[in-house]
Parts: structure tokens; sequence; C-alpha cells
């Protein structure tokens, strides 16, 4: 199962890696949620592997620790949020300026493009 | 007492949701209560600033909970320091915004304290993860404000903002797991005294933990090469925005003295100073391509913004040695570099608004209204940026040359910085130049019956504070020097947060 678990998070950190260096808002968006979930996997094994153990200190039992589960919680609910916005973000850039480019354009770091103000 | 801790991040809180369930339209209302609020959280600092000054760590337990299960907040003389000067700074941005700019989108003061709800969280907080959470808030708050008045251009730089700070926040995430898998805790304090007693073999997972962590920060302080998300930002952002993300910054800075001054620190055995040898260099070259960068500079906003990257540089040199003397400097140009940054920025824009289409732009265009007042301002706060006599900026300079003599180092820092600091002499007197005295027609912009002159106040308070940081040197000087003691020394700091003797946590899987 470590084997498992592992190789999934290499994989998914590694796609999203390749994604995020791309051009466009789509592809990095993408990556980003890639990244996202390694990580919560990642936070979630943190606190070791152990399969059918309750999350709370019963007496002699061992016990899985809670404490990773409540972290991935609360990470999966920051990315969520901020994926939702990154979203909104490319789609109003995408539909006010008609590219999906996710550069800055040099247009843009020219004195005179300040057009917008 | 100590339950005045949560203050500072309970009342921006209240006043955000007031804000937006209460005043949504009301624009007059909003800046009244956004004002008032803003009011009583500097009245609140300055009264834990001087609970925090008698040396003593206070811990606020949330939920009563015992530390290391609970989530504590600490106020010590460094926490108190960056309360005073994020509320300091938030009043003089908050008196600009008013003049207008808060009109310019919606929910601009909403954001405004929810952004500093989330500075002062990370500035109170004891616990990693929490200071994550804190960090995402600060983050997501800075995103909208960023946003605030539209355009395509704030759209792009907005998407890469927001994108390498996702990034960074997984690092984040990344090192926060590695951490707890070795240590099985994250309250500071705990760490503290568990990153000693790690097993040889887990100590380079817990070594790369710290070091992401490092790499996190660095995102945040604008260390090159990890800087170029910056100036695009603060360009694109809107003026009161830019000027209160100059704390920004700063929290990167913040929570490397405090992870790796309290958790790894000269105490942590093995793992003792592991960002050490990392700091001063990154520091060395954040310097020089901050400098370069103004010289290359060819519009106003630019300039502000690599002078930011320059300050970063300067202040982490102080950092990056990590003992009382160079911790104290950096603490002083840490206050300084805040105050002017946030005053370059607002007086970049009340001159770019009187020069019609050329904006910030450094071409010689019509003269502007106003002019002597605006460059007379214009000139100190260059001066305060730069570091040159008489203001505040000189005496931070020259606390960082002194801090650095005995460094192995000391001729390459020396030589950068001053090095670094006549290339910023001559990027600001050829703006300077261009913008006031390369100017010929008609005047623009609005006369002085019709011209607001509370954002002129503003910025001459913030240069006013630089002045005074540099006449009240020795007082301030003593104060950061007892600060930057308490920060590196973590012991008294422990025994507030966990009680002396008291239990550590298990470590996980039982």
């Amino acid at each position: 199962m470590e084997l498992l678990v592992a190789s999934a998070i290499g994989m998914m950190t590694a796609v999203g890696v390749y994604l995020v260096l791309h051009q466009r808002t789509f592809p990095v968006i993408v990556g980003l949620t890639l990244l996202s979930y390694a990580v919560n996997v990642f936070l979630f094994s943190s606190g070791r592997l152990l399969v059918n153990r309750p999350p709370i200190i019963t007496g002699a039992d061992a016990y899985t620790d809670p404490l990773p589960q409540a972290l991935v919680l609360t990470a999966i609910v920051i990315s969520f949020g901020m994926t939702a916005l990154i979203v909104v973000l490319a789609l109003r850039g995408f539909l006010e300026t008609e590219t999906d480019t996710a550069d800055i354009l040099t247009e843009d770091l020219a004195p005179e493009a300040e057009a917008d103000k | 007492m100590t339950s005045w801790i949560i203050a500072p991040a309970i009342l921006p809180a209240m006043t955000a949701a007031l804000l937006i369930s209460a005043w949504r339209r009301d624009i007059q209302m909003q800046r009244l209560v956004s004002v008032v609020a803003t009011l009583a959280l500097l009245g609140i600092a300055i009264f834990l600033y001087h609970l925090a000054s008698d040396g003593e760590a206070r811990v606020y337990r949330l939920g009563a909970w015992p530390a290391p299960y609970g989530i504590v907040l600490v106020l010590d003389r460094l926490s108190a320091t960056m309360l005073l000067l994020t509320s300091a700074l938030a009043l003089a941005v908050l008196a600009y915004a008013v003049a207008g700019w808060d009109k310019r989108g919606r929910h601009f003061h909403a954001l405004f304290q929810f952004q500093l709800l989330g500075l002062n969280g990370a500035f109170l907080t004891g616990d990693i993860f929490n200071l994550f959470v804190f960090f995402e808030v600060m983050l997501i708050a800075s995103y909208g404000l960023m946003l605030h008045g539209g355009g395509a251009r704030r759209l792009r730089a907005g998407f890469q903002y927001v994108a390498i700070n996702i990034v960074a926040s997984a690092l984040f995430l990344i090192a926060i797991g590695l951490i707890y898998g070795v240590t099985g805790t994250l309250n500071m304090a705990d760490l503290a005294v568990k990153v000693p007693q790690v097993e040889v073999g887990d100590q380079a997972l817990l070594k790369t933990g710290a070091l992401l962590l490092l790499l996190v920060f660095a995102i945040k302080a604008a260390f090159v090469p990890l800087h170029w998300w910056l100036p695009a930002t603060y360009a694109a952002a809107s003026a009161p925005v830019a000027a209160l993300f100059a704390i920004m910054t700063k929290v990167g800075a913040y929570a490397i003295i405090r992870v790796f001054g309290t958790i790894f620190g000269a105490d942590a055995g093995a793992l003792a100073n592991v960002a050490v040898p990392w700091i001063l260099p990154a520091a060395l070259l954040t310097l020089f391509v901050g400098a370069l960068g103004l010289l290359a500079s060819r519009t106003l906003l630019d300039l502000a913004s690599f002078s930011i990257i320059a300050s970063m540089g300067t202040l982490l040199i102080a950092v990056g040695l990590f003992d009382v003397d160079a911790l104290t400097t950096a603490l002083y140009y840490l206050v300084h570099s805040t105050l002017v940054s946030a005053a370059l920025f607002l007086i970049v824009d009340l001159v770019s608004e009187r020069r019609g289409q050329t904006l910030d732009a450094l071409v010689p265009a019509n003269p502007i209204s106003q002019s002597p007042m605006l460059g007379a301002l214009f000139l100190l706060t260059a001066i305060a940026v730069i570091g040159l006599p008489p203001l505040s900026g000189f005496i931070g300079k020259l606390m960082v040359l002194n801090a650095t003599y005995e460094s192995p180092l000391a001729w390459l820092i020396w030589a950068l910085v001053l090095g670094a600091s006549l290339m910023m002499t001559i990027a600001f007197a050829r703006a300077g130049s261009i913008i006031f005295w390369a100017a010929d027609g008609r005047t623009t912009g609005p006369t002085w019956a019709n011209a607001r002159v509370e954002p002129m106040v503003v910025v001459a308070l913030l240069v006013g504070a630089s002045a005074m940081l540099a006449v009240f040197a020795g007082p301030v000087v003593e104060a950061l020097h007892a600060t930057a003691e308490q920060a590196l020394d973590p012991a008294g700091y422990i025994d507030a947060v966990l009680g002396g003797g008291q239990a550590t946590t298990q470590a996980p899987g039982g």
C-alpha cells in the first residue's frame, strides 16, 4: 500500500508540475488542482498509513492519528476555494482580453499600456 | 488580560462581516466603520505592545485547550511590534483610500479588514498549521484587493499572483506534512523542544521540511529568484493596496525570524541554523537584482516595486546573520522600509494621477499641479528609500554595515550595500528630474482649490514617521534590541506556551 500511495503522490506531483509550466491558463489550473490533490494525500499519509483503526484513543488498541485528517480537511477547503477563484480569474481574463495566455504580455509592461485605467 | 491577545484577529473579522452584511451599498457608512475599527485596532495594538514590553511571552489558548494539543496565540515583543506596525500602516493606507480609491470597486473595506485579520493572525499564532491558515486568509483577501478597480492588466497580473501563491501553499503543506510526520507536533514551542531530539535517520526528512518552509517564506518575501511575481503584482494593484502590500513581504521576513529563530535556531541540535547558509547569499542577490531593476525601470511603479525588492535584500542580509545585533538592525530596517515603501507607492499614485495619459511612465510630459509640494514629498521619500541622511533609511543602512562588520563576507556585503545605494540614487534622481524638471507645456492636474489635501497629508505623515524613527533612533533601537534578544532565545517562549514541565505530544501512529 505504501508503494501505491507513494507512487500516486509522485505521479500527481509530476503531472501537476508539468502542467503548471504551460503557457495557457487552463493547463495551469488543472496542474494546480493536481498538485493540491497530491499534497492532500501526502498530508494524509503523514499520520502513517493504518487501515481499519479508529481515529480516537480507545484504550489498548492502536489508533490512527486524527490530526492529519483534520489538517487535510482544512487544506481541501482552502485549495477548493483557491481553485474556484483562479478559474473565475482566468475566465474573466479570457473574456476581457480574448486571450488565455498566462504570461504577462509585453504590451502590459510597456508604459503606454495603461488604457484600462 | 491575556484574552486581549485575540482581539487583533477578532475585531477585523467582525468588522468585515458587519461591513458585508449591513452596509454593502453605503460607502459613507463603510468608511466610517472601517476607520473606527482600524483606530480601535491601533489602540489595541498599542495596549498589547505596552503589555509585551515587560519581556514576558503571553499565551492565549483557544478554547482553553492546553498546549500542544490546542492552538495557541503568543504575544511577545516581536509579534507586538509587528501588530503595531501593521495597524499604524493600515490606518495611514485607509486614510488615503477613503479619499476616493475605495469607490473604484466593491467591498474594498471588507477585504481590507479581512487582510488585517490574516496579517494579525499570522503575527500572533504559535502553531505552524495555523500560520498556514492565516497566510491563506491574508492571501485570499489580497487577491480581492489586488483586483480592486478591475481592468485587463490587473486580471492578468492577478492570475500569476494567485498561481504562484497556490504553488507556495502546496509547498507549505508538504513542509508541514514532513515536519508533522517526523516530530508529531505542529506547535512551535513543542517543535523547538522536539527538533533537537529527532533521531539521526529522520533528520534528513526534517531538514527537507525546514528548507521547504524557507522556500515558501522566500516566495512571500520576494527573494531573488522567486521575486518575479512582485513587480507585476504591485505595479498592477491600486496604490493604497500596493502600499498595504508593503507589509506582506515583511510577513515572509517575520515568519523566517520566528520559525528559524525559535524552532530551527541555535539550540536545534543537528538542525541548528539550517537556514543560515541560504539566506545571506539570496539576500545579497536580491539586493543586487533590486538595484539593477531600479536602474532599468521605465515607470514610477516599477521603481517603487524594485525598491521593495532592494529593501528586502538589505533587510534579509541582516536577518541572515542571526545574531542579536543583526536582528535588531533587521527589525529597525523592517519598520523603516514598510513605512517608506508605502509612502513611495502613494506619492507615485499622486504624481501619476496628475499626468493624464502619460501616467507613471518615465518620459517628459506636461508639468503637474502642486509640483513643489509633491516634488518635495517625492524627494524626501526617495531620500528615505535610498538611505541618505537625515532620514531613517540612512540609520538603517549604517546599522546594517555596522552589524556585518565582523562577518567574513563583510567586503562583499559592504560593496553591495553601498553600490546598491549609488544605483538607487541614480535611478531616483533620474526619475525625479524627468517627472518634475523635464516638463514642458500646460500644467495638468487639479488646482489647489479642488485638489484633495488628505492624501498628501498621509504621505507627509509617513515620511514624518521615517524622520521620527531617525530622531528617536536611540529608544527605538533599545526596544528592538530587547525584541531581538527575546526572539533568539526560545526558552521563555517555550516556557510560556508549554508551562514548564508539561507533557508534550506522542509520536503519531500510537
